[in-house]
């Protein structure tokens, strides 16, 4: 294995990178706001010397660099800062909702993945080489047509139609195993439609390798050259492009949460920042970056184990 | 004119329809109708759909049905304004590396890397914190949030057009940096980032929508799409007009924006086909057993294209065949048509295609697959980058021998070790990209050995490797027919190595064979024009070497392009009128000998 050692140092190094610039980039974004943000959140009418306290305590009369330092430090021993709004600490109101969104995101890609990825192997399979041109019409309509409708909207046509309509899951909450149907699917199906095409495109592409043709030579049962020689090096694409997708999910669950009154993160967050409760806005950032960051990671280093090649690639 | 491909195709067109009418209710809703959507009427507040309210009333009694046609404007305003300014940040960010100093080109595209992992939704809330919530702040988060994927594809499409060599010849004539940038980058980019602000412009309405929803985007008494929405849901269980109605206005702009790209991007990726027809003509010859008998071969493609036209030759048992011809002469297709390998929109058909004595298309894949070993041209992407050198060898034996993993990876060591690869039991476990192309060509062949191979189809195994691994795998061919009394098919375009190697030369020319002769005639008795061509332009110590080097003028015809007569006619010094008219027939010129030529031998040893 030769191209391991460097791959890993060189992932790393990305990854502590891209984690510094979020760290960053939250540290600062309470003081990029025009004006006073303790100010703003408690509003014009507060008395002068309550704001002057407030600042006190969130340290932001001491000079810039020495709140850096303040900050960073107290992430490492897991503190986030205090709600403006609450009082508690950002930490257990991040501990309270992050579970209920990583459960509704983890729930949604699963879905994804078991819907998409079949779906586009046996559409690629019927439509090789320009065969059955109504099917794949059919299905890259259809998929372009899901995939364009954002989450939030797919959310509220789902709720009109099964639970408002039909009455069979709950509008909103996750109290019930019903509860968790039209969410995951509102987050689901876009994706899925996306992912089904690059799926079918990728496969059909690797189809046209030198490769295949060596496999099908070899007179394998044609089972064996879709599902041993060709869909690994999809994979490998798809991958690239599912990652992303994943992260969007993460970020799509601020939207989709807000429609269901999802007891997750991005209700959170989004009250937060009507209440300018920036504590709260960013810790959740951070966390919501931290995740994305860290699924990259590991779609990187699954994509290094699938294909030996992808570790030499980018040196 | 080529913009306007994007209306021939239906969706485009349709897409183009509701993009003007969007663009008309932007124009004219508020005039017509904002008095209307404006209007309090506290006799019917918070209505559900009715005649008079198509999709009901707020909860000031205002109709849904003319606030959503009104928000048209100012949802369409606000996506267009952020497309705008995230494209202009994106294009700046994106094109700037390539004027500025190496360092400071790296830091900015470093960020860009860096801020393009994060999903968009993330980074326009992120920004929504710090310009604050409110029209223009949702506008600026918006914009900045597109900006990196489209500094992203800048760079990208600014790399690949630099290593154009227009851009290179700029450069040497001394054109300035940031000149070349303007003059020569950016126009030749314009048209994939059109495409692609106009699939931005769509996902920045949905996400507009999305914030206004959430109630950071726009503020009342303002009011958009992504508003009238959240105001819709909150009522959803009494009446679920008011929510669907902007949901669906969201969904048809988005589609909108985002199939008028696609088509328009589908337009530029397009590609003319060609199409010709032509009648396939048959062309007898004297049936004899053989190993793999081949009559009137025939491989078509949609269009009337026929690649290969009436080929017939027979391969004997522990023969060594050429097949010469230039690219595009039907040799390599006719290799994979007697290897059952074409696939499909291709069609071949045949008056006979056996192999030992039985039709090819009921041989069963077992047979096949130990029998009928191929060596393709390309070592390096014939075998899959994924898997081990190893594994794909054994999986032959697995598949066809009944061998266990373990058997199988043994005896694929073996043959490895057969073909002359050093320490094949280290290299078993190796990957593709750790082979040289000469060693990735052998364990090609190592592949066909794991059965018993009694026809190998070699189709120019050594084009892509050098003058001195060449030698080596021919040799190797060459072994393998003298220990396991194989035939091999060798197809190549250097007349030179077949003549080195083969017992019996087939010319091909536009899908046709030419000629046929024993490889001792070549030099001596070649008669068909084209084949004399070839071996002229071969050099040799005899060759003036004052004097130009001889070459065939002009191309072999496009199978698309074939018309009457014999199609090497056009470039034939001996044509005349029949030759342009009528296309010779394969004719049995001597015993081993066959040629499709009008001239006579005497009228030929003139171009000799």
């Amino acid at each position: 294995m030769t191209g391991w050692a460097p791959f890993a140092r060189r992932r790393a190094l990305r990854f502590l990178t891209s984690l510094w610039v979020l760290v960053t980039a939250a540290f600062l974004m309470i003081h990029l706001i025009p004006g006073d943000p303790v100010r703003e959140s408690l509003g014009l009418a507060a008395p002068p010397d309550l704001v002057a306290a407030r600042r006190a305590a969130l340290g932001l009369e001491d000079p810039l660099p020495v709140q850096y330092w303040h900050y960073l430090t107290g992430l490492f021993r897991g503190e986030f800062g205090t709600s403006l709004i609450s009082g508690t600490p950002v930490a257990s109101l991040i501990g309270d909702r992050l579970p209920a969104t990583v459960q509704l995101a983890v729930l949604a890609f699963l879905v994804v993945v078991a819907v998409a990825v079949p779906v586009g192997v046996v559409m690629a399979v019927l439509t090789k080489g320009g065969r059955r041109r109504g099917g794949e019409l059919a299905f890259t309509s259809t998929s372009v047509v899901l995939a364009a409708i954002p989450e939030f909207l797919l959310a509220v046509g789902l709720v009109g139609l099964f639970a408002v309509q039909l009455g069979l899951f709950p509008v909103a909450g996750n109290d019930a195993a019903g509860s968790w149907v039209l969410p995951v699917l509102a987050l689901a199906i876009g994706p899925a439609a996306v992912l089904a095409r690059i799926v079918r495109v990728e496969l059909l592409s690797v189809l046209g390798n030198d490769y295949v043709r060596t496999a099908r030579a070899k007179r394998l049962p044609a089972r064996l050259v879709y599902v041993r020689h060709a869909l690994p090096n999809a994979v490998t694409a798809t991958l690239t492009l599912g990652g992303m997708m994943l992260a969007a999910l993460v970020a799509g669950t601020v939207l989709v949460e807000n429609v269901f009154a999802w007891p997750g993160l991005g209700s959170t967050i989004v009250g937060s920042i009507q209440q300018k409760d920036y504590p709260a806005v960013q810790g959740i950032v951070l966390v919501y970056g931290a995740g994305v960051l860290l699924v990259n990671l590991v779609v990187d280093v699954v994509l290094a184990l699938l294909d030996p090649r992808s570790t030499i690639r980018e040196a | 004119m080529r913009r306007l491909t994007v209306l021939r195709s239906p969706v485009g067109a349709a897409s183009a329809v509701l993009l003007t009418i969007l663009l008309a209710l932007a124009i004219f809703a508020p005039l017509l109708w904002g008095d209307r959507a404006a209007a309090i009427n506290t006799d019917a507040l918070q209505q559900g759909p009715s005649a008079d309210h198509l999709l009901g009333t707020d909860q000031l009694g205002r109709d849904i049905f003319f606030r959503v046609l009104v928000a048209t404007r100012l949802t369409i305003g606000l996506a267009l304004l952020a497309t705008v300014i995230g494209v202009a940040t994106g294009l700046v960010l994106g094109s700037v590396p390539s004027v500025l100093p190496r360092w400071a080109a790296r830091i900015v595209t470093s960020a860009v890397n860096i801020a393009v992992a994060f999903p968009g939704l993330l980074l326009a809330l992120f920004f929504a914190v710090i310009f604050g919530t409110g029209t223009i702040g949702a506008a600026l988060a918006i914009a900045f949030a597109i900006t990196p994927s489209f500094a992203r594809l800048t760079q990208t499409l600014t790399a690949s057009v630099s290593g154009r060599d227009f851009i290179a010849a700029a450069r040497v004539c001394g054109v300035g940096r940031f000149r070349l940038l303007t003059r020569h980058v950016l126009p030749n980019i314009a048209e994939p980032l059109v495409i692609n602000a106009t699939l931005a412009a769509g996902s920045a309405l949905t996400a507009f929508a999305g914030l206004s929803f959430l109630g950071i985007g726009v503020q009342a008494p303002s009011y958009d799409w992504g508003r009238l929405l959240g105001e819709g849901l909150n009522r959803i269980y009494i009446s679920p007009a008011p929510a669907l109605g902007p949901a669906v206005a969201v969904v048809l702009a988005g589609l909108a924006f985002n199939l008028f790209g696609e088509a328009a991007a589908a337009g530029h990726r397009q590609r003319s086909h060609r199409a010709a027809t032509l009648a396939p003509k048959t062309t007898s010859a004297p049936a004899d057993a053989g190993l793999l008998t081949v009559r009137n071969l025939h491989v078509s493609f949609p269009g009337g294209i026929t690649p290969v036209r009436g080929v017939s030759f027979t391969v004997h048992k522990g023969e060594m065949i050429g097949v010469v011809g230039e690219s595009g002469s039907g040799k390599s297709l006719t290799a994979l048509a007697v290897s059952r390998l074409v696939e499909h929109p291709g069609t071949v058909t045949a008056d006979t295609l056996e192999f030992n004595g039985k039709p090819l298309d009921r041989t069963p894949d077992r047979e096949l697959g130990t029998r009928l070993a191929m060596v393709f041209q390309d070592p390096t992407t014939s075998f899959n980058p994924t898997k081990r050198i190893g594994r794909q060898i054994a999986e032959v034996s697995e598949v066809h021998q009944g061998l266990g993993r373990g058997a199988a990876a043994r005896k694929a060591v073996d043959r490895l070790d057969a073909v002359r690869i050093p320490e094949p039991e280290r290299r078993a476990k190796q990957y593709p990209h750790e082979f040289s192309g000469g060693m990735r060509q052998r364990a090609m062949i190592a592949m066909g050995l794991m059965g018993e191979p009694q026809l190998v189809i070699a189709d120019e195994p050594t084009t892509a490797l050098d003058v001195t691994v060449q030698r080596e795998v021919l040799k190797l061919l060459a072994r393998i027919r003298q220990d396991r009394s194989a035939a091999v098919l060798l197809i190549s375009h250097d007349i030179t190595v077949v003549a080195q190697t083969c017992d019996r030369v087939l010319v091909m020319y536009a899908g046709r064979i030419v000629e046929e002769l024993p490889t001792d005639e070549l030099f001596t008795a070649a008669r068909h024009p084209y084949t004399t061509a070839l071996l002229k332009a071969v050099p040799d110590l005899d060759t003036d070497r004052d004097a130009p080097l001889a070459v065939i003028p002009g191309r072999p015809p496009e199978p698309g392009e074939i018309g009457r007569g014999c199609p090497f006619a056009p470039r034939c010094p001996l044509a005349d009128d029949q030759c342009r008219t009528e296309e010779p027939e394969l004719t049995t010129h001597r015993q081993d000998h066959r040629v499709a030529c009008w001239k006579s031998e005497t009228e030929l040893a003139g171009v000799r």
